[in-house]
């Protein structure tokens, strides 16, 4: 296989990990923010965490995955990425951290201020992650100052402006509708009648700010558009993120949330395709000065080395897609609390 | 401070946090499975309820594992980008493999171990131990794989890339398998996944021994005992085994390593010595207060008694590692491995002759045997990564071919400046003392719980078999539970 298309190929494997990433963690993320409004009491916010109990660890396993293969195909656009957004990593650890560790301790001790203290934790963790996700793709949206020779010359205070917070906001409102729709979906009775009276609440932030962020994009990032302007097939990618918006109202209208998940899953694949889009074909664009951006062709790794792991995927990934349906299965249907619960 | 000596210390601080965990979820995980073995082949609940006691201690190890395991993951990016440059073609594919192949089994199947007992049947739960066992030593595998690589280099060879007008140089694989099994790569991990098995043969048995001495859940301490200590035993011999090989390999992959392991600044034509203890002066090229025992050092190295072992005067001066800290922490290791093989070995014949029960000193000198296993680990870790200073991929010669290696200094990210690594220490500092006593304080509180009475077992099944009404069975259950605390359910379910 030729060194293109291999590079080509990998770019979109690591899309594919990402959109698995987001459209899973996605809702338990949501679920996170969701957590403190929606359940009233000790049991419900309970069953709110054991909905993602057996779950949430294997979401954020697509998170490291994709870490790994971005160091193994792209390592320049590994180490350059991540370096350049240092502190906003950091705290994007601590949150991945404080959110394992919150749903983990929190039932292990009989104590009311315990327990507010890991819910509090978990609410914030869950909220700043998805913030956090958010800023960064805005960021990398809009390009970077970076230097020559890949050295990062912005610092923190400059990835935080208005665009980047929308976008932030954007992913906020997307994950916690995301989490509401899978809430529903695992709950019953009055907890589940709450859900459905967040649902719209929650389609109308999000909508807002879905046509904020498309304006802003148009008017902030227009090298967001070249792409689909040189490519007019390409268009079929924002014409199908605007349908599966509008057509979660209309599922939940139908009665049908499973379907009505399947569109919120397929509102973030579309999202997350419109990013690639967006940024093909570079990594990290230089705001300085094109020739810096970390692009498809300088971060990529030897031939021989995508091949290897073009290898390993295809080995790997088919074992991965059994059990995770596997566990999804064993797992399926309302949420109970039982002894092994959180 | 510089940007080297805070990033070293971070990753320090971060890599030795973490390794607490995954050699106790290794260790524990093979303990479990041997304990629903046992179930599985006798059906009797007492292993029903020790497994199920384990697999409770095992989440709240694993969690941890996994919460300081996404740091160091991506810490590489953050802290150590032009090091990620170098060897990203090389160590990213082993990242990924691990990724691919090891985590989504790890944390897959743990559903099914941690949240599956009234789910699935006995036979999947054992798969599923199985699988989430097996998960956590591929992990071990890949990580140690490009780990070894660091250190013993092979499979590879330096490109030359234009950046923007300065060639810089990048190792890229010529021979993945080659690159896999490099020379170090088998010891080490034979070495380092038994550490992990001592640690959880004595873990388990200390908390039986615990039981034991507080005359407390004594069917389910005795069943594991007879699992644990003979483990106990037979991975301390093991490891003594795998350690030697190793040390073996290292006078010609990493002479410099082994030099400072036994502070031997001069080479001589006479046979090498072996030091029992000592206090090394590298400024001076001196031990004081040094106990050596003659020719057991080329016996050991060489299995020839008269050949004498390179020194560290063969090494360039800028090339050489510390001294004091390989030195203390590979004697401290060698040291507590010797004892916990006298103590596993004492410990399994007072158990033979029935005699353990009464040793009551014995039982609590098992109880501390963790501590010194994950001290034990954690020594060798930092021989192991101290002694390959000053270089974070040693240099290696490829078919007669010198190949350069990377410098600790030059594998820095440019762009970081001391204040945010700095404020990184700090806050990490702060969450990982926190995590370290949340982790001690609900280990102490699953523990005090201990595992349920078989009966309480037996009784919790028939109710769930024949009524399906969750609530009531929590009901039942808490309230037929022990003031001891033996209850199917925690108390905060009560």
């Amino acid at each position: 296989m030729s060194y293109e298309a291999l590079t080509f190929i990998w770019f979109v494997l690591l899309g594919v990990l990402l959109c698995g990433y987001a459209i899973l963690d996605g809702f338990d993320l949501g679920v996170g923010m969701l957590h403190p409004f929606i359940a009233k009491d000790d049991r419900e916010r309970r069953l709110v965490m054991n909905s993602i109990g057996p779950l949430w660890d294997g979401n954020e396993v697509w998170l490291v995955t994709f870490g790994g293969a971005l160091f193994a195909a792209f390592p320049v656009a590994y180490a350059t990425v991540f370096s350049s957004f240092y502190t906003a990593f950091f705290l994007l650890l601590t949150c991945l951290i404080g959110r394992a560790v919150s749903l983990e301790f929190r039932s292990k001790v009989q104590s009311a201020r315990w327990r507010s203290v890991w819910d509090a934790g978990f609410f914030l963790s869950s909220l700043t992650a998805a913030a956090l996700l958010g800023i960064a793709a805005g960021n990398i949206m809009a390009g970077m100052e970076l230097g020559p020779k890949y050295k990062y010359e912005g610092s923190l205070l400059s990835q935080i402006y208005w665009y980047p917070l929308l976008v932030g906001a954007l992913t906020v409102s997307l994950f916690a509708l995301h989490g509401a729709i899978y809430l529903y979906l695992k709950t019953e009775d009055e907890l589940q009648d709450r859900v459905r009276r967040a649902i719209p609440r929650l389609i109308y932030a999000f909508a807002s700010l879905y046509v904020i962020v498309t304006l802003a994009t148009w008017w902030h990032v227009p090298h967001a558009t070249e792409n689909i302007a040189a490519n007019p097939i390409l268009w079929i990618v924002p014409i199908l993120n605007g349908l599966a918006v509008m057509n979660i109202p209309r599922a939940m209208h139908l009665g049908k949330p499973a379907y009505a998940f399947f569109t919120s899953s397929m509102v973030i694949l579309a999202f997350a395709s419109l990013f690639s889009v967006a940024i093909f074909p570079n990594f990290m664009l230089s705001t300085i000065d094109p020739a810096f951006s970390v692009t498809l062709d300088n971060a990529r790794s030897s031939q021989q080395t995508l091949g290897t792991m073009l290898i390993i995927a295809a080995i790997g990934i088919p074992c991965v897609l059994s059990y995770t349906v596997t566990i999804y299965w064993i797992f399926r249907g309302k949420v109970k609390l039982d002894p092994h619960s959180y | 401070m510089d940007v080297e000596i805070l990033s070293r210390l971070q990753f320090a601080l971060t890599i030795m946090f973490h390794y607490l965990f995954p050699p106790l979820s290794i260790g524990l995980g093979l303990q479990l499975f041997l304990c629903e073995w046992r179930y599985f082949r006798t059906r009797d609940p007492a292993w029903e309820a020790a497994a199920r006691f384990w697999t409770r201690v095992f989440a709240v190890n694993f969690a941890m594992g996994v919460a300081t395991g996404i740091v160091m993951e991506f810490e590489f990016g953050t802290n150590w980008a032009a090091y990620s440059r170098f060897v990203g073609d090389v160590f990213g594919s082993a990242l990924a493999a691990e990724g691919i192949f090891a985590f989504f089994l790890e944390s897959g199947f743990l559903a099914v171990l941690v949240f599956g007992w009234d789910r699935v049947g006995v036979k999947m739960h054992l798969f599923s131990t199985l699988m989430v066992f097996l998960g956590s030593v591929f992990s071990a595998v890949w990580i140690v794989v490009a780990n070894s690589w660091q250190q013993t280099p092979a499979g590879y060879h330096i490109v030359w890339h234009d950046v923007q007008g300065e060639m810089m140089p990048r190792a890229e694989v010529t021979d993945f398998w080659q690159m896999v099994l490099n020379p170090s790569s088998v010891d080490r991990l034979t070495h380092t996944l038994i550490g992990a098995f001592v640690l959880g043969s004595f873990f388990v048995a200390s908390v039986c021994s615990f039981y034991l001495l507080r005359q407390r859940h004594l069917e389910v301490a005795r069943r594991c005992l007879s699992i644990a200590l003979p483990s106990a035993l037979l991975f301390t011999l093991l490891a003594a085994l795998t350690g030697h090989d190793s040390a073996q390999k290292l006078v010609e992959t990493q002479p410099a390593k082994l030099a400072a392991m036994e502070a031997h600044f001069h080479t001589t034509d006479e046979p090498t010595g072996l030091y029992l203890f000592g206090w090394p002066d590298a400024k001076n090229e001196k031990v004081h207060l040094g106990v050596q025992l003659p020719y057991l050092l080329s016996a050991m190295v060489y299995n020839d008694p008269m050949k004498p072992v390179p020194g560290m005067d063969q090494i360039p001066a800028d090339e050489r590692p510390p001294v004091w800290l390989p030195f203390q922490m590979f004697h401290l290791m060698v040291g507590i491995g010797t004892m916990m093989i006298v103590v596993a070995a004492f410990g399994c014949w007072s158990w033979y002759r029935g005699l353990l029960e009464r040793r009551r000193w014995l039982l609590w000198v098992i109880v501390v045997m963790p501590v010194a296993a994950m001290t034990a680990n954690q020594a060798g870790w930092i021989t192991a990564e101290v002694g390959r200073q000053p270089w974070i991929v040693y240099p290696s010669v490829q078919a007669g071919v010198p190949m350069m290696g990377l410098r600790t200094a030059d594998g820095l990210s440019e762009s970081v400046t001391a204040e945010q690594v700095l404020s990184s220490i700090i806050l990490f500092g702060v969450i990982y003392s926190l995590l370290f006593a949340v982790w001690v304080f609900v280990l102490h509180h699953k523990i005090q719980h201990g595992p349920e009475s078989p009966e309480e077992l037996t009784r919790y099944k028939l109710l769930r078999s024949g009524e399906h009404n969750n609530e009531s069975i929590s009901e039942v259950i808490s309230h037929q539970g022990t003031s001891r605390g033996g209850g199917l359910m925690e108390d905060d379910e009560r």
